[in-house]
């Protein structure tokens, strides 16, 4: 009954769209205003830069491979640790989820496309521009950026003419960002269907409404602080140069309050794609909607608040070390409610094992090892130890990696049929599934160790005593390399063929969401006409 | 080939726990270290670690158990709730007085770390690139602290020195902070370029030293012997390479080596002072600082 249903909705969608199809060549995707169009080249973009930057992950990590320097000089480590974190933060993971919102928002809500076409085109080609600029900084006299992701003055200022090239990369990435978000809340607040009232709405057009907001909040005061770099290198301001009357610190303040709200910028939209996730194949509807709406707003507050609990050591008052230490703390509270509610949707449902619910498990157990460590760290006498050690990097990267990443492919793979109206390779992407959730592990869980027994992060050699871990943790970086080569084999392959999807694709997913009542492929124009939604 | 050999041996051994790496705690916790603040740092660091272990048995043991049970394929029917106020209510607050208690304890310690009162010895620290300077406040002795020759050589690129030949790689300096045991010492903390951080594991702390201002913190070591720490925050090309090594020693050793250092400096202005009749009387002042550490480079040649 439902393929019936299916067949007649593509064909009237064929019929009606034929002479409006898209341009041929590569205008078709210099100048689209189409939001698939658009969704897909940000989701390509971000898979080339997540190679791009996981080639700096192996450097670092080949380099890491033994003690004493090998492969690199210390200052092109330093180059690699911080572009590597650079590109990935703002060059894969954030594009990926504003290409899933792209591709899926208007599928969800049931609007013909996002409310402002052409500034999403801008929007995409802007960060295009900014990651040349930042990959060309690479080859600036006196190297390219090498002061870590934070930009720290007075370090950064000792960059030499990659310094302006990064800041510009920076200020363009932003303003796609900003572009991008006033996009997706124009889009939700105008063009939901008939009936869908805010708390109707999909958990990822929530997240991303509420990540929206906080892009709008804080992407300015990321261009504002690397601004101020920029004119103490230049115009002679002292914004951040105690010998002039500025301060380091204050750089740091600003900096983490745009970097506390980035991290939530990247993991809500992932929370949004595993509660889409786990209901459909646990056939069951989410546990604790509204429960779910409240604490991602209580996150996305709470964010605000907690920015210098990543400066505990620069010697803040106590009070100030105590107030961020419980504002920090009080963070696993709504945290623990989305892990309680995804679990509870798990109970008593229907289970089954496909690749997207592969990826949303693992991201459900490994996101919650990086909430833990997240924990621990916020406890402020804790982290005087902790500061700066590659716990500090385990924390992140597990919460990153096969947090937001995993939640990432979770949603590649739950959506892709939708997109290329084939299923994809089974077998290929569960192999890709094991292999990264396997060597991913073996990559950062040995980086707690290194970090409680000593080892600063961002550094290129290591006492002998760390020797064996790294050595684990690097081969672990390798595999997990190699593995995300089957994830391009496994979507170039889908995209060619395969066996046919149907327009729900998973088995009773067309309660779960609007996406699923369109044909498979999605055709190039969608809810011309409103649907309704009870 | 043989490097890969061995890198894959070690690894599986790792991975399986044949390694007698393993053995060693050391090597994959925390420290408990030689100050009563790194005992309590440790103390905590345990307390949250176990809640988050029992925490995650208890939150993963549903999960395992949802996998495992209810499954399409044993034909698991699905129930069709939604919510359950209780059960969220109860998930709610019991997490709240978990980060209550823990907090209490948290917070204690760091009114500790914080009262820097009482001190018996103060040294300013003042970090380079790269290397660190220690000031004995009021004694007139300083002295430039940086990574020792044998690490040096055989940390350059491709030296074809293994650093598991040298004692101590990346972990020896040429002149270390000396300090009394059983004293409460202050250090002032303090950076002439950019931002450094100076640890030292045993003692459980850490602070940035930030130029143009002054960090404080305080430890007080309970047994003699050697710690060492690193630089941890990132300074530049040679991060990796700026050791922090203190030495505890018995308080009439520390005396001694007080005295020592002050005679070898006095001895070095000697010449200078017959020399120039504006030369410095002893002070503390930036100064006298090269001088000083003429002197100790004279001491420890002799």
């Amino acid at each position: 009954m439902s393929s019936t249903h299916t067949h007649d909705h593509a064909g009237h969608a064929h019929d009606h769209h034929d002479d409006h199809g898209p341009a041929k060549g590569f205008k078709r995707w210099l100048t689209t205003t189409n939001h698939k169009d658009i969704g897909t080249m940000y989701l390509l973009f971000s898979l080339l830069m997540f190679f791009i930057g996981g080639g700096m992950a192996l450097v670092i990590r080949a380099e890491l491979f033994m003690p004493g320097l090998q492969l690199v000089d210390p200052g092109f480590f330093n180059t690699m640790t911080t572009v590597h974190a650079l590109i990935m933060v703002f060059g894969a993971v954030m594009p990926a989820t504003v290409g899933l919102a792209n591709w899926m928002i208007p599928l969800q809500i049931g609007a013909p496309d996002m409310a402002l076409p052409r500034m999403n085109n801008f929007s995409f080609w802007l960060l295009v521009a900014a990651f040349s600029l930042l990959i060309l900084s690479l080859f600036m006299p006196g190297g390219g950026p090498a002061a870590g992701w934070t930009l720290y003055p007075p370090l950064v200022l000792q960059t030499g003419d990659a310094l302006p090239l990064a800041i510009f990369a920076i200020h363009l990435a932003g303003a796609s960002s900003i572009m991008g978000a006033i996009n997706i809340i124009v889009t939700i607040m105008n063009l939901r269907a008939p009936g869908m009232t805010l708390l109707k709405m999909p958990l990822f057009v929530w997240t991303w409404l509420i990540t929206a907001y906080l892009l709008i909040a804080v992407m300015p005061v990321f261009a504002g602080a690397v601004t101020m770099l920029l004119t103490d290198h230049f115009f002679g301001t002292s914004f951040f140069s105690a010998a002039g009357g500025g301060d380091p610190v204050l750089y740091q303040h600003i900096f983490w309050f745009f970097g506390h709200p980035e991290v939530y910028i990247i993991i809500l939209p992932a929370f949004g794609i595993v509660s889409e996730i786990i209901p459909t194949f646990s056939r069951k509807p989410l546990f604790g909607y509204d429960a779910m709406v409240y604490a991602t707003a209580s996150i996305a507050f709470l964010s605000f608040i907690v920015w210098a609990h990543h400066m505990f050591t620069v010697g803040m008052p106590l009070a100030g070390e105590i107030f961020f230490m419980l504002s920090t703390m009080l963070i696993a509270v709504p945290t623990g409610v989305k892990v309680f509610n995804w679990t509870a949707t798990m109970w008593r449902g229907s289970l089954s094992f496909e690749t997207p619910m592969l990826f949303a498990l693992a991201f459900l157990f490994l996101f919650t090892i990086g909430g833990f460590s997240g924990l621990m760290m916020g406890i402020a006498p804790a982290d005087f130890q902790y500061h700066d050690t590659y716990f500090i990097v385990a924390h992140f990267h597990y919460v990153l990696v096969p947090g937001a990443v995993f939640a990432i492919m979770a949603g590649v793979y739950y959506w892709l049929p939708k997109w290329t109206g084939h299923m994809y390779d089974t077998k290929l992407a569960n192999l890709h599934f094991w292999s990264s959730a396997i060597f991913v592990n073996v990559l950062f869980f040995p980086q707690h160790f290194l970090g409680l027994a000593g080892m600063p992060r961002r550094i290129p050699d290591y006492s002998t005593q760390f020797a064996d871990w790294n050595m684990v943790s690097s081969i672990g970086a390798f595999g997990f390399g190699l593995s995300q080569l089957l994830f391009v084999l496994v979507i170039w392959k889908c995209a060619r063929g395969g066996a046919k999807a149907s327009a729900e694709v998973w088995d009773g997913a067309r309660v779960h969401g609007l996406e699923w009542s369109v044909p498979s492929p999605a055709p190039y124009h969608t809810f011309d006409e409103a649907p309704v939604v009870k | 080939m043989k490097m890969v050999k061995r890198a894959f041996v070690a690894g599986l051994g790792l991975l399986f726990g044949a390694s007698p790496a393993m053995a060693a705690w050391s090597d994959v916790n925390l420290r408990v270290g030689v100050t009563e603040l790194s005992r309590e740092i440790y103390n905590l660091h345990m307390l949250i670690l176990w809640i988050s272990v029992v925490i995650a048995a208890a939150v993963f043991g549903v999960m395992i158990y949802s996998i495992a049970t209810f499954r399409k394929s044993k034909g698991a029917v699905p129930a069709t709730f939604d919510h359950n106020t209780t059960a969220e209510v109860i998930w709610t607050v019991i997490p709240v007085l978990i980060l209550v208690a823990m907090a209490v304890p948290a917070a204690k310690t760091l009114v500790k770390i914080d009262d820097t009162r009482g001190s018996e010895l103060t040294v300013k620290v003042t970090g380079y690139q790269w290397k660190w300077q220690y000031e004995y406040v009021g004694e007139g002795v300083s002295f430039f602290s940086t990574l020792a020759r044998p690490s040096d050589e055989a940390r350059q690129l491709n030296s074809g020195i293994a650093p598991t030949s040298v004692e101590n790689y990346l972990l020896e300096v040429d002149n270390p902070l000396v300090v009394p045991v059983g004293r409460k010492v202050r250090v002032l903390i303090t950076a002439n370029d950019v931002i450094h951080a100076w640890w030292v594991p045993d003692f459980g702390m850490k602070r940035d030293a930030i130029p143009g201002f002054i960090n404080e913190m305080w430890f007080n070591a309970e047994k003699p012997g050697t710690y060492r720490g690193q630089c941890a925050e990132l300074c530049g090309r040679d991060h990796g390479f700026m050791p922090v090594v203190v030495e505890v020693k018995p308080q009439d050793e520390f005396d001694a080596w007080l005295e020592a250092q002050k005679a070898a400096r006095q001895a070095a202005l000697a010449p200078a002072a017959q020399a120039a009749v504006l030369a410095p009387t002893v002070d503390t002042t930036v100064d006298t600082t090269v001088d000083s550490t003429a002197a100790l480079r004279v001491a420890n040649a002799e």
